[in-house]
């Protein structure tokens, strides 16, 4: 028995032992023998509406508070000095000259900063939101290039950043590891506890045997997410509680990480981020707002503290590069016999994960053979981190070229030889997909792209100076419904309900969505719901990350409502015509509860609190254990089509056509949900064409430190971007949905890559695809 | 930033006056796009600024039929200049191919010109070792990432680029700078304004401390009214030259007659390739000659790790700018 | 003599260094600009001086004396929203909200530098005196304000539907 089906067997033993228990728990919810979200059903709510943002007029008119803009009385500013070596000792440090600068309130560094605990690494505990467990300034060593090494309080920015600039550090310098040469070990990575690893039978003998086959290996430089809003935070102590507007994807992890840190008890943190100026992964918690949480400390002053743009290369991780090595065996009609994916890339000892690139290959194609892995090695550099769609985004560049160049080799069509292919259940966990129409995306999506005018000779097609081709390839992302979702609903006497959850907003439409649903499940107008979120002290342990926020906080409401009219039914008593009816037997409508098959016995929310002598009602539940994904295996798929135009003369690409065709499960509000799609592919686009933190492995500092040398894509990089998508609602998601935040980024590299081969006839397996490389 | 005083010239006699009593650290302070950058860095730390955007900001014609350009005169105006865009339209072009509109409405003409490099290793005052910041130091981007530096007259000091698109059609118009310094006026040549770092790669220039730009002059050049500037880069917009092409072509009877060439992107100053234009006078306006002019010009090309391809980039750049002069020539169409 | 923003008198900082963007976010609380670079490579700190569009953060503030800016707080009237304002919302031209700001006040300024006839790198006859606008005209002269949540398309609707006759392919015909 392969290590995976030993895996398998002990998942599905303890799937099964709780699965019983869990259905019970959760009636009505998304396992075996449990009835789908009703609101699945529900045809003319306002799910499926392109609703506008509720916070779209706070944001046009720049009046939104991101976590720079709280202004408290006394407050000082805060700038950063970064270490120039990757590793060694701080021999000396003279901050006498900053001390005397004028405006400066505290210098801090490991000599006087306050003992801290250990940041608590992400993934290692429920609540951990440490990107690095680095103990900063609380030794002399440094331990990548760039580490803060000082920190200046002053009344203002300019003093502080001032001051900052007299801080001399003098270093005893130690050998480093800044390249994979010099790397300090390497290991097979791990992600989430598991290893990055997976066998199903011989997959080299296949390889080997095989009568098609191609290999070739593909890179993928290091990324930074570079969310526009600089990392901030403004934070004050107040006796022995520490108060913290921040700009955070995981206000409830900061605030227990924080407390671990300082040595208090979680409710002494409140952490508030009701808006985050993008954040891609990368707006967790990071040295500065635990170094500027403990200088106010010191000083006794409230502290603003906003990275500058190379303090955000220097202090905040982003993924790391990859080296990955794809082989793919084929019988003679196209039928895979063979897939191997090992690969390498970096990681330090003080980060979560290592990129894990194999993740989109496990459950893309049906094989007879796997072999998937993945090497990680140790440097001394900032820690890597989650970056929009972590393994997916890169994994999917390697994989989805190498069946471009499989079906050239075989002389057939790229979406054929897919769907050729296309596994009926999960290739490696043997889960039943929960729903897989990646087929009919395809199909549609061809269509409307117009595949069918594509010559699939390369360089056949030619504008003047421009070369025109057309390349496909699959996106995919795993649905996640992370433990800890939890949810109030709050109905008040006039019958208008509020949601709370500690959720986050950094674009996504969270808000928006969410009073969409809510408004369906309760039965209310739109203006009849509110949503509060971005605040630690709001219920439930909600990370913005993984696409899951919708899911997590879409069942937490599902499961309050449930609670909620269970205790309706109660207070609304014997004289109500709702008297002697069970939860079962009613539903939401109206701004009140009705009996499913008896509409006419009904009673409103607000009619059932007076006569109750109610002000209002709150019930807060949280989501069962996500399940659903030992059951199924559960993923967001896209098919992407994309026409570039390479310059023969220059090698400038530039993308004329994108087309997204998704299958995420229903769609809750067509107009963010587009933009959520569009926004990934964008980036993905800056993936394929331009984007590379580069990291001078010298001395491993980073020398992309603004972001004229780090190219994101501009408005003229941008063609219209079509996206269309399926629609059909996943039985086993909360609303029917799966997430969309991170899909759009995977597929697209490989499907602009793909394109340009057709336009040229070139392969470049090296990315991001630069003119250089066409010339 | 370090701390610096303050004060606005209204004219080039003040602006000399005011710098020469500030001296040594004073500077001039154009629209501040790169010297307020710098200063953030502290790269730069003058104590002293005195702001001379309040110098001339006009645009006249002078006798000869050329234009006078005031120092202050912003970027955006220049590009939108009628006469400008009918006469010399590689620089309305190579204007408007730099940077983003924003910065334009604030950099300056002297301002553009007297740019420093974006070298990062340059930028990176606090990590690396730059000659051309502190002299002696070392150069990191000779053995380091150099994607973005000169493969033509760079030394063992510096192998950085001058990053203006603006300047290297300058440099093809053969215009003429307008100095006031405190020995009095002065003319300079645009070719001879910038240096080549030899072993002083901390001079950009040949400006000495104090010295004012107040105005450049570009000279009749019937020929500038069919010329044209290629720009090619990493994005299609907002991003500094791997190479540029301004060039402007005259021929007659399928002779080359009269050429201005100028690179960007490959050199530490605005480069005028001489060499080139000497293959092309007199000879048959043909891709082959086109070909062979570019080739003479780059054989002096000392690519480095990242950028061997700039050889080949400005070789293909030039033969497609001054093949399509050449054709639009014959058409009898304007560039 | 000070600076006007958004019509109110202002005066300028002691110090110098401040730039006219850190004046309006830390010193007048106008936070609605954003600072995305600090190094005028984002234009989210776009503010119009005079009516032209500048960024804020490579500005000293002290060089502003006299001058007039606007700012995305000072675009609409009487609390009510600029129609551009409204049509991001309609468009979804944003996601964050981070760089908005700076989209709205470039694009207002924008559309007076066409119609003004200010040539840009995609314009295609120098000579012309009225610009035709294709998209990608649009797009380049936009180029000068990154987002990174990719609502390009969105933002590229709202400036087209809110000022069709400027951004109408044919403009110049
Ligand atoms: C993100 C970004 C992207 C850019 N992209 C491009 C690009 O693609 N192409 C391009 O060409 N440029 C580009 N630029 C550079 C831009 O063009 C320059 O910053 C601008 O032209 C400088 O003009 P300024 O008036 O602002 O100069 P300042 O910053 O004010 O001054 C620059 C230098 O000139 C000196 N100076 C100013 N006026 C005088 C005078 N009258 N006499 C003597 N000395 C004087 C100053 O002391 C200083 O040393 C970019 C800049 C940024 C920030
Ligand atoms: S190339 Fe020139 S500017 Fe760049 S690091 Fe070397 S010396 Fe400095
Ligand atoms: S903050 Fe001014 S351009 Fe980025
Ligand atoms: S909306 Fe987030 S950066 Fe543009």
């Amino acid at each position: 028995m392969s290590i995976v089906d030993k895996g398998k067997e002990a998942v599905q033993g303890i799937a099964q032992a709780v699965v019983k228990k869990a259905v019970e728990l959760a009636p009505g919810a998304l396992l075996p023998g449990g009835r789908p979200d009703p609101l699945i059903r529900r045809q003319h709510g306002h799910i499926g509406k392109p609703v506008s943002r509720v916070d779209g007029p706070l944001k046009v008119r720049g009046a939104a508070p991101f976590a720079a803009e709280v202004a408290l009385d006394g407050m000082v500013y805060a700038a950063l000095a970064y270490s120039t070596i990757a590793r060694g000792r701080i021999a000396a440090i003279d901050t006498a000259l900053a001390e005397a600068a004028p405006g400066v309130v505290l210098v801090m560094t490991h000599r006087n900063a306050p003992r801290l605990n250990p940041p608590p690494r992400f993934l290692t505990g429920d609540k951990a939101a440490a990107g690095d467990d680095s103990p900063i300034m609380q030794d002399d060593r440094v331990r990548w290039n760039g580490q803060p090494v000082a920190l200046v309080l002053a009344d203002s920015q300019e003093q502080a950043d001032h001051a900052r600039s007299l801080i001399r550090v003098t270093y005893a310098e130690e050998p480093a590891a800044t390249s994979l040469p010099t790397a300090d070990g390497c290991e097979v990575g791990t992600f989430m506890g598991e290893p990055l690893r997976a066998v199903v039978g011989d997959a080299d003998a296949a390889f080997a045997a095989a009568p098609n086959k191609v290999e070739a290996v593909y890179r993928t430089p290091r990324h930074n997410h570079n969310a526009l809003e600089l990392h901030a935070a403004t934070l004050v102590w107040r006796g022995d509680e520490l108060f913290v507007h921040d700009a955070t994807q995981a206000v409830a992890h900061t605030a227990w990480s924080l407390a671990q840190i300082f040595g208090l008890e979680e409710a002494q943190v409140h952490v508030g981020s009701p808006f985050v100026g993008g954040g891609f992964g990368g707006k967790g918690l990071w040295p500065h707002q635990i170094l500027a949480a403990a200088a106010a400390r010191l000083a006794g002053r409230p502290v603003r503290i906003v990275l500058s743009r190379e303090g955000v290369y220097r202090a905040v991780g982003g993924r790391s590069p990859t080296e990955q090595r794809v082989a793919l065996g084929a019988d003679a009609d196209g039928r895979l016999t063979a897939i191997i994916h090992r690969g390498v890339t970096p990681k330090t000892r003080h980060s979560p994960m290592p990129e894990p690139f194999i993740l989109p290959t496990q459950s893309a194609y049906a094989a007879e053979t796997i072999a998937l892995e993945v090497q990680t090695c140790y440097l001394d550099m900032v820690a890597n981190t989650f970056m929009r769609a972590p393994g997916e985004a890169v994994g999917t560049v390697a994989l989805e070229c190498a069946i471009d160049e499989l079906a050239e080799r075989l002389g057939m069509d790229p979406i054929e030889l897919r769907i050729l292919n296309e596994p009926d259940k999960d290739p490696i966990s043997g889960r039943p997909f929960s729903s897989r129409n990646i087929v009919a995306a395809y199909r549609a999506g061809a269509e409307r792209f117009g595949w069918d005018r594509r010559n699939p000779v390369p360089r056949s097609r030619r504008e003047g100076e421009w070369l025109v081709g057309m390349g496909c390839a699959t996106a995919t992302y795993p649905y996640h419904r992370m433990p800890g979702g939890a949810a109030r609903i709050t109905l008040d006497a006039a019958g208008r309900a509020r949601i709370d959850a500690a959720a986050h907003e950094m674009g996504m439409g969270t808000a928006t969505t969410h009073t969409q649903v809510a408004a369906d499940r309760l039965g209310l107008p739109l203006e009849a719901v509110s949503v509060r979120y971005g605040d630690s002290s709001l219920p439930g342990v909600i990370l913005a990350g993984g696409s899951q926020q919708t899911a997590s906080v879409g069942l937490s409401v599902m499961m309050a409502h449930q609670e909620l009219v269970g205790e309706l039914l109660k207070l609304a008593g014997n004289d109500s015509p709702l008297a002697g009816l069970g939860v079962d037997e009613v539903e939401s409508a109206d701004a009140g509860l009705r009996k499913r098959d008896e509409p006419d016995r009904f009673e409103s929310y607000a009619s059932i609190l007076a006569r109750s002598g109610r002000s209002e009602l709150a019930v807060e539940s949280s989501a069962p254990m996500p399940l659903e994904t030992m059951h199924w295996s559960m993923h967001s798929y896209g098919a992407m089509f994309c026409e570039v135009r390479v310059n023969a003369v220059t090698g400038e690409t530039r993308v004329s056509r994108f087309l997204g065709s998704f299958d995420c499960g229903r769609i809750i509000n067509p107009k963010t949900a587009a933009s959520q799609f569009r926004g990934g592919i964008i980036m993905g686009l800056g993936l394929a064409l331009m984007e590379e933190t580069q990291f001078d492995e010298r001395n491993g500092r980073i020398m992309t430190r603004n972001l004229s040398d780090y190219h994101l894509p501009v408005h003229l990089d941008v063609p219209e971007i079509d996206v269309i998508w399926t629609d059909i609602p996943d039985p086993h998601a909360p609303m029917g949905a799966r997430g969309i935040g991170e899909i759009g980024i995977t597929g697209t590299g490989a499907a602009v890559a793909n394109a340009i081969h057709n336009a040229t006839g070139r392969r470049v397996r090296d990315f991001p695809i630069t003119l250089d490389k066409l010339l | 930033m370090t701390p610096f005083t303050y004060v606005r010239a209204t004219d080039a006699q003040t602006a000399v006056r005011l710098a020469d009593s500030r001296h040594p650290g004073v500077r001039y302070l154009g629209g501040g796009t790169n010297l307020v950058d710098l200063m953030r860095e502290t790269v730069e730390r003058p104590t002293a600024l005195v702001d001379v955007t309040g110098l001339s900001n006009e645009i006249t014609e002078t006798d000869g039929g050329g234009l006078l350009i005031g120092a202050a005169v912003r970027n955006t105006a220049l590009a939108e200049h009628r006469l400008v865009r009918s006469r010399y339209p590689m620089l309305a072009r190579a204007i408007v191919a730099g940077a983003s509109p924003q910065i334009r409405n604030m950099a300056t003409v002297a301002g553009n010109i007297l740019q420093r490099t974006r070298c990062a290793y340059f930028y990176d005052q606090a990590g690396s070792r730059c000659n051309k910041r502190e002299p002696g130091q070392g150069c990191d981007a000779i053995d380091g990432f150099n994607r973005m530096h000169a493969i033509l007259g760079a030394s063992p000091s510096c192998v950085a680029t001058h990053p203006s698109d603006m300047c290297v059609a300058l440099a093809a118009l053969d215009a003429t700078v307008h100095l006031n310094t405190a020995q009095g006026e002065r003319r300079l040549p645009f070719a001879d304004l910038h240096r080549l770092p030899g072993d002083e790669p901390d001079r950009d220039t040949v400006l000495q401390p104090g010295d004012l730009i107040t105005a450049v002059e570009l000279p009749a050049l019937p020929l500038a009214a069919r010329s044209a500037y290629r720009k090619v880069r990493d994005r299609s917009s907002y991003a500094f030259a791997l190479v540029s092409v301004a060039a402007a072509l005259a021929v007659e009877n399928g002779t080359v007659t009269d050429v201005r060439l100028a690179l960007g992107g490959v050199a530490p100053k605005p480069w005028r390739p001489l060499a080139a234009e000497r293959a092309l006078r007199g000879q048959p306006a043909t891709e082959a000659v086109f070909r062979a002019a570019a080739a003479a010009e780059l054989a002096a090309a000392e690519p480095l790790r990242d950028n061997a391809f700039k050889v080949e980039l400005a070789q293909r750049t030039i033969v497609a700018v001054l093949g399509e002069l050449a054709e639009n020539g014959l058409a009898g169409g304007g560039a | 003599m000070g600076i006007t923003v958004n019509g109110t008198a202002v005066e300028l900082p002691d110090d110098p260094r401040v730039s006219l963007l850190d004046l309006l976010r830390d010193g007048l609380h106008l936070s609605g600009t954003k600072k995305g670079c600090d190094q005028g490579a984002c234009g989210a700190c776009t503010v119009l001086v005079d009516g032209q569009r500048i960024l804020s953060c490579l500005a000293l503030a002290v060089q502003y004396e006299g001058r007039s800016v606007t700012t995305i707080e000072g675009l609409g009237a009487d609390g009510a929203l600029h129609p551009l304002q409204q049509a991001f919302i309609e468009h979804d031209g944003f996601q964050c909200g981070y760089c908005t700001p700076g989209q709205i006040c470039s694009a207002v300024a924008m559309i007076e530098e066409l119609r003004r006839g200010v040539p840009s790198h995609l314009t295609v006859d120098l000579a012309a005196a009225a610009i035709p606008c294709s998209r990608d005209e649009l797009r380049e002269r936009m180029s000068g304000n990154l987002c990174r949540c990719g609502a390009h398309n969105g933002i590229m609707d709202a400036i087209a539907t809110t000022y069709p006759a400027e951004t109408h392919p044919g403009a110049a015909e």
